[in-house]
């Protein structure tokens, strides 16, 4: 019943620490180093201040961060930015469960990293200790695994099934708890000769049988979709995807977390589906009769109000997490795998005879992205638009750099008008929608490609919530570029008030009009501050900051506080309810077929 | 209602890694996902490093797939195995009844009837121990009822499949090394 399967190969430097004595924050640090781990993002505190001892002496670097929330947000963006594991470190207690909100965010993003904590010593275990929280039974439901580490001995094994599991099949978040006494007591040091997880045994290669049956629902079908989702830029497949485009000539939606696996261009591309998607997109779904969904989740702000999401398709869902099929929606044909082997193995089958024609749908795909294209007006006061702020930080950067939004009205349009053409590209807090993720995960995602421009896009509210990230940035040399959309509001929750609550804006007015002034505390933590407050001023702004690569820079953006996300599926409606603007929805009603 | 969504007693039996938490890690999972767990009894199997809950829910098709696909995702659980209704299912039940002098024979008399055991006596009660399958449990207690139960206490259900094989044997439900689903 048993099935083993090896460790990485030890990295030279640590080998020779096979049998060797030493202290359980030794092993722990030699384990970090021996599975490849460059930089760890946290805070010390008494629990694990013994781990930071040997830490000060070794190869991997550790960036002090102010707050672990910001230790866990940059450990996702490092992990987003480069497909490795991303690591953080906290203490006992309020250290870590400072971590939980960035762990969350990475289960509900299927993001791979390892949160390591002290824990106070075993023996104070269940006494209501200093600083002691049960961080292992707080972090599980929203963990893939985790540990809780007492013994020195077990530590290099439990560092090697935490990055094992965290990185592969479905990747998620591992935490490892473990205890001052386990840091602190001498043992013999060994590196795992082989994983044993008799329970764990993700599946990456899917079933023949079943990329037949998809095959033939794939040649039936007139109108068929493909609704790309995150797991396809996990699985690193966007090059399989566009040859598998290429092949069939399916028009495909790509949703929020898989923006960037096709190249906006595309000719079968449609966009972006959901709550604030393009209508295009929607309409890609909704009048399909085939979904070949492959690693999306029939998330409620993909599907709308679930029971008249795409009424008229089948469906065949491809995921390497079992659990997501027919989680929400039954899958008429269910594959698990591995993104990139499922789309291979489609292309296999369906390379031996001609493609069905879907031009008629296609075409009509393509008219409904012509006549509603997702478009802005600017404001009637002339005041800034956002949205041209955000184009043009898009067009000056370009498609190479790494874009980290925030989450709110700015992230929607940020997920609209940013060059997302590249997998890999785009950092967002799509499922948990977390505020304050930008700044921390831009950090992280500069720190793993630090030649890369890496810009973050933030709103007031948001960038109000993990800013002092921007000390470490100046202190550590890590050079991001904040844009921060100040219309002085929590903007996506005044939208809904403007919408569905008679415009009585309770308690959404931050009254972020110089308080804080974004340019002087830039300036107080050693960042470059910048203010655009007109359209003439917004072009120089960007390139000054495109300019500073020595010092971390703010931009803040004085924009309309009016302005609204749209299209928008209001919450619980149908997605054939899209309005394009306000009261204004799009006419479906054509022939396709 | 289609034969899919209507909710049918089923039996599962998982094995488990016999580590720390891993109770916790299930019953937080049905929590959570908001599965209704009837039964559930966990206890040593023939291999000392393995445990085996025995969990009765009360689920429709497409929750119960749900259910054995999130149990699946814990690394510790080894495999699930639902039991098919005729196999072996068993309670315990302790039950303390008023069994004063008058009463007291035909207290005794039901307990004979059930294959019951009295296992305490004093002037005026007796504690029984019953065990058996839901519907005699129940039964059992039905009888008892007029008599004036004092106190009640019954185990969760465990099960294990009739015949020759053992449950290490048979493939699991949504069994991790199943590749088609």
């Amino acid at each position: 019943m048993v099935e083993t399967q090896s460790a990485q190969p030890p990295a030279d430097a640590a080998s020779s620490a096979q049998g060797t004595e030493m202290t359980g924050s030794q092993a722990l640090v030699t384990a970090l180093e021996q599975v490849g781990v460059e930089v760890i993002f946290g805070i010390p505190g008494g629990a694990i201040l013994p781990a930071y001892d040997p830490l000060f002496d070794s190869s991997v670097r550790h960036i002090l961060t102010r707050h672990e929330q910001g230790a866990g947000h940059a450990a996702q963006g490092y992990a987003m930015a480069t497909g490795k594991v991303g690591v953080c470190m906290a203490t006992s207690g309020p250290g870590a469960t400072n971590l939980v909100t960035p762990i969350a965010d990475a289960y509900m993003d299927s993001v791979p990293i390892v949160a390591i904590t002290g824990q106070v010593g075993s023996a104070a275990i269940g006494t209501d200790a200093f600083q002691e929280a049960d961080i292992r039974g707080i972090t599980m439901p929203i963990t893939k695994h985790n540990f809780l580490i007492t013994h020195a001995a077990d530590i290099p094994r439990a560092i090697v099934e935490a990055f094992h599991i965290a990185s592969t099949g479905r990747p998620g978040p591992v935490l490892v708890d473990i205890t001052k006494d386990a840091l602190q007591a001498m043992t013999t040091y060994q590196w795992p000769e082989e994983i044993d997880l008799p329970g764990y045994h993700p599946v990456t290669k899917p079933h023949t049988k079943q990329i037949k049956e998809a095959a033939k629902l794939i040649r039936a079908a007139q109108r068929p979709t493909l609704y790309i989702g995150g797991g396809v830029i996990k699985a690193n497949a966007a090059w399989e995807l566009r040859q598998l485009m290429q092949l069939t000539k399916i028009p495909a939606v790509t949703t929020l977390m898989a923006r960037g696996a096709i190249d906006e261009g595309h000719e079968l591309y449609m966009g972006m589906p959901g709550m604030h998607g393009d209508v295009a997109a929607v309409g890609a779904l909704q009048r399909s009769d085939l979904l070949i969904t492959i690693g999306a989740r029939f998330d409620d702000r993909v599907t709308g109000k679930l029971d008249s999401f795409a009424p008229d398709a089948k469906v065949i869902h491809a995921d390497i997490d079992p659990a997501e099929i027919s989680k929400n929606r039954i899958a008429d044909v269910p594959i698990v795998g591995d993104a990139k082997e499922v789309i291979s193995a489609l292309i296999d089958v369906l390379n031996d005879e001609p493609m069905p024609d879907y031009s008629a749908w296609t075409s009509y795909l393509q008219g409904l992205r012509s006549k509603y294209p997702t478009g802005y007006d600017e404001p009637e006061d002339g005041t800034l638009s956002p949205q041209y702020v955000i184009e043009r930080i898009g067009e000056i950067a370009g498609p190479d750099a790494y874009y980290a939004a925030g989450v709110g009205q700015h992230q929607m349009w940020a997920a609209h008008y940013l060059p997302l053409s590249k997998p890999g590209h785009w950092l967002n807090s799509g499922g948990l929608g977390t505020m304050g993720y930008c700044v921390p995960a831009a950090m992280g995602a500069k720190m793993g490609r630090p030649d890369a421009v890496v810009w973050g896009i933030d709103g007031d509210g948001c960038f109000q919530m993990t800013n002092q990230e921007l000390a470490t940035c100046t202190v550590e040399q890590i050079p991001i570029k904040i844009a921060v959309i100040n219309n002085e509001v929590l903007g996506m929750v005044r939208q809904w008030q403007s919408l569905f609550y008679n415009q009585r804006y309770s308690n959404t007015d931050l009254h972020s009009w110089r308080v804080p002034d974004f340019v002087k505390l830039a300036d107080a933590m050693g960042a470059v501050g910048l203010r655009a407050e007109s359209k003439e001023e917004v072009d120089d702004v960007i390139n000054q900051a495109m300019a500073i690569n020595d010092r971390p820079v703010v931009v803040e953006f004085v924009v309309a506080k009016d302005a609204m996300v749209w299209p928008m599926v209001a919450a619980g409606t149908s997605n054939d309810d899209i309005k394009i603007a306000r009261g204004l929805a799009p006419q479906w009603e054509e022939e396709i077929l | 209602m289609s034969e899919n969504d209507t909710p049918v007693t089923h039996t599962l039996s998982v094995l488990v890694l016999n580590e720390p938490g891993v109770l916790a890690r299930v019953a937080a999972l049905f929590a959570r996902r908001g599965f209704n767990i009837e039964s559930l009894a966990v206890g040593p199997t023939e291999h000392a490093d393995i445990s085996r809950i025995t969990l009765v829910a009360n689920v429709d098709q497409v929750n119960l797939e749900q259910l054995t696909k999130q149990l699946n995702k814990l690394v510790e659980v080894i495999k699930i195995v639902e039991l098919d209704p005729g196999s072996v299912r068993r309670e315990l039940l302790l039950v303390k009844v008023r069994a004063t002098a008058e009463i007291r024979s035909q207290v005794l008399e039901i307990v004979q009837l059930f294959r019951a055991k009295t296992v305490d006596a004093s002037t005026d009660a007796i504690t029984i121990e019953a065990t058996g399958g839901p519907d005699k449990i129940e039964a059992l207690l039905r009888m008892l009822e007029p008599y004036g139960i004092k106190e009640l206490v019954q185990s969760g259900m465990v099960a294990v499949g009739r015949g020759a094989r053992s449950i290490t044997d048979r493939s699991g439900r949504s069994d991790k090394s199943r590749t088609g689903r």
